[in-house]
């Protein structure tokens, strides 16, 4: 295998590293945004959706059996984000770093209900029969390089469900109740806008995201109790390079991360690219601690 | 007449804790030992926390710097000279590094446990404060800072003993770390240890510049409108939070007798905001309280029903988070709050007559 396929494979991988990391820090930037909280439990919405593609694919057969898997585990940690959005953090507005413990409190609970459920061993997905192989590339200068179609589709998901968000939040009337309450709160609130319901559905959607990048992650690597937990730190760091609640900035910043991780690792080991990364977003908030894209404004926030 | 209370609470603690040997069983008093070392962490973490409104989710971290440069003490203590660590020759290290052996004075690893914590902490929250980054991103980069420090200490088993971490301890200055009467002098040097944090605490709180923590808590930035550099208290705060993590790490690790990552990451870190939260985030008493009782409570479930552990700890870090944010020290106020609430008909109760300013942000 040649440099040139050596890289490209890299940054492939890198690229499929950060699809998933995109799906899981959207919902995330979005409710940090709108709500200024951030859901511990974001990671365990993950596992969730990983498990409910494992039960779905038990159940159900044929060859579109994943993709009603894709449509359940979003569904079902859609749903779960709406309770936990009524039972917890509607009760803790306005104090962050309050949401952030007692859903880390939601976390524990939710990762040994699962150890509880499953067993604290791996559950595997089986990638339906035409997602299985890859793309080899045999000649020319990318001689070598094989890309699987796993990855591959997980890449097209990702891209889909940024583009349909960003229609979502552009084009429909609840994504412009998004925007206003993102804007001003109090202002939206008092031109009628039901704030109390877009931040449900909101925060719903973003952990439904989170539940299809679960479903995703289940194709590539098995579903353990604690794989949410995992991911979620370095969706954590994606929020804070993306900048506040920006949908862009995310995916930037996800690529980055990503890209970043996966090219470190050809050169050192696992551990000390989770290292050099940290490093790295300390380094990168020395120049833009708001993020790569945040809004200008002139309020005063206590954040 | 309730500062005379409160006096008389704090003394009562100290005489129950000095006279813990004599009506404690041996295992029980190791619990205990263990436990104080733990609360002087979280003394650290509630000036951090309560006071300046910091959240720290890698307080692990400190602990861990601490625990690990007094275990490359005690660890080339028993060395022969020429010698080198087991786990070392295991690793294929064919000599030791030159940092390892900078700890072989006990002078300079005692000096280490305290300044090693101190500089790490301290450089954190310069590079980070400085550029005005703060609240819930500080949480998440120290968590993920937690993340980062346990899965290097797992990778570099040559220097660090790996996932197993560091054990096998013998001597202290001479003297043997099994022995019990080294045992129960430890357990008064650590209770000694913790007086003397808590009066510290106690002293800080009273000087300027532990109100103007309390006031970078409740308003950052109007204290920066009035001219005070908020991030240079909040990193000092923070560096004395870091300092007695790594006292509480070294004196546990004396207790206990084991350093690994398992115990320095991104849970044990959050256990330790637990223990505060439910003692009472800004209460020193309190926190103390309410580590011996998180740390005793995790000891009796873990061993009568090892799978409950974790829920019951979710349960706990929700209920008290939303329903109870002073933790236990905030039930006598709760109860006043109760009580004036019954009384409705009483005008401007004390509870809304409060300025705003008063009230938790964080």
């Amino acid at each position: 295998m040649g440099h040139l396929a050596v890289l490209t494979g890299q940054i492939f991988n890198g690229i499929s590293v950060g699809s998933i990391l995109l799906l899981t820090a959207l919902g995330l930037a979005l409710s940090f945004g709108l709500m200024n909280v951030i859901n511990m439990a974001h990671g365990e919405m993950l596992m969730v959706g990983g498990y409910v593609a494992y039960l779905t694919c038990k159940l159900v057969h044929g060859p579109a059996a994943f993709l009603v898997a894709l449509l359940f585990s979003f569904l079902v940690s859609a749903v779960l984000g709406g309770l936990l959005e009524v039972t917890v953090i509607r009760w803790l507005y306005g104090r962050p770093l309050d949401t952030l413990l007692a859903t880390w409190g939601v976390s524990l609970i939710l990762q040994q209900g699962a150890r509880s459920l499953f067993g604290a061993i791996g559950v595997d997905v089986v990638a339906p029969h035409w997602l299985g192989g890859s793309i080899a590339i045999n000649h020319g200068p990318l001689a070598g390089l094989t890309l699987p179609w796993v990855r591959i589709f997980i890449i097209v998901l990702t891209v889909v469900t940024f583009a349909a968000l960003l229609v979502f939040i552009a084009r429909t009337r609840w994504g412009l109740f998004l925007r206003a309450v993102h804007q001003d709160r109090e202002m939206a609130q008092a031109l009628g806008v039901n704030t109390k319901w877009v931040d449900l559905l909101v925060f719903a959607a973003g952990t439904g995201v989170a539940g299809l990048a679960g479903a995703a992650l289940a194709l590539i690597s098995p579903v353990t109790p604690t794989v949410g937990q995992s991911y979620v730190v370095y969706a954590f760091l994606v929020v804070i390079v993306g900048g506040l609640g920006s949908l862009l900035g995310t995916a930037i910043a996800a690529l980055m991360v990503g890209l970043v991780s996966s090219s470190v690792q050809m050169f050192t080991s696992v551990s000390l690219s989770d290292v050099f990364l940290l490093v790295l977003v300390i380094v990168f908030i020395q120049f833009r601690p708001r993020g790569i894209i945040f809004q200008r404004s002139r309020v005063m926030k206590e954040a | 007449m309730k500062k005379w209370l409160h006096l008389a609470l704090d003394l009562a603690l100290l005489a129950a804790l000095l006279a813990a040997p004599l009506y404690l069983s041996a295992y029980h008093l190791s619990l205990l030992g263990r436990f104080l070392a733990m609360a002087i962490l979280s003394l650290g973490l509630c000036l951090v926390w309560g006071w300046s409104g910091v959240l720290s989710l890698g307080q692990g971290v400190f602990w861990g710097l601490g625990a690990y440069v007094l275990a490359m003490h005690l660890k080339l203590a028993g060395l022969q000279p020429g010698d080198m660590p087991d786990f070392m020759m295991w690793s294929g290290l064919d000599h030791m590094p030159a940092w390892w052996t900078l700890f072989r004075h006990s002078a300079v690893a005692f000096a280490g446990v305290l300044i090693v914590p101190t500089l790490a902490a301290a450089g954190l929250a310069w590079l980070v404060f400085n550029r005005r980054v703060s609240g819930v991103y500080f949480a998440l980069i120290t968590q993920a800072l937690a993340l980062a420090f346990a899965t290097l200490l797992i990778s570099e088993q040559g220097y660090t003993g790996g996932f197993n971490g560091l054990t096998d301890f013998t001597t202290l200055l001479g003297h043997y770390i099994v022995d019990p009467s080294f045992q129960r002098a430890l357990y008064w040097i650590t209770v000694g240890v913790l007086a003397v944090s808590f009066l510290f605490c106690r002293w800080i709180a009273k000087t300027n510049f532990g109100k103007i923590l309390l006031a970078i808590r409740d308003g950052e930035s109007r204290i920066r409108f009035l001219g005070y550099n908020a991030a240079g208290y909040k990193m000092i705060a923070f560096a004395i939070g870091g300092a007695f993590a790594g006292v509480s790490g070294a004196l546990y690790l004396l207790h206990v007798g084991v350093i690994s990552p398992a115990m320095v990451g991104v849970v044990p870190s959050i256990e330790m905001v637990v223990a505060v939260a439910v003692g009472g985030r800004s209460s020193f008493t309190g926190v103390i309280l309410g580590t011996l009782l998180v740390n005793f409570g995790k000891d009796w479930i873990s061993s009568a029903m090892p799978e409950m552990w974790q829920l019951v700890i979710g349960l706990l870090f929700i209920l008290v988070v939303t329903l109870l944010p002073k933790g236990l020290a905030g039930i006598p106020e709760l109860r006043q709050q109760l009580a004036a609430r019954f009384k409705r008909r009483a005008p401007a109760s004390g509870v809304d007559a409060k300025p705003l300013a008063m009230t938790q942000e964080n």
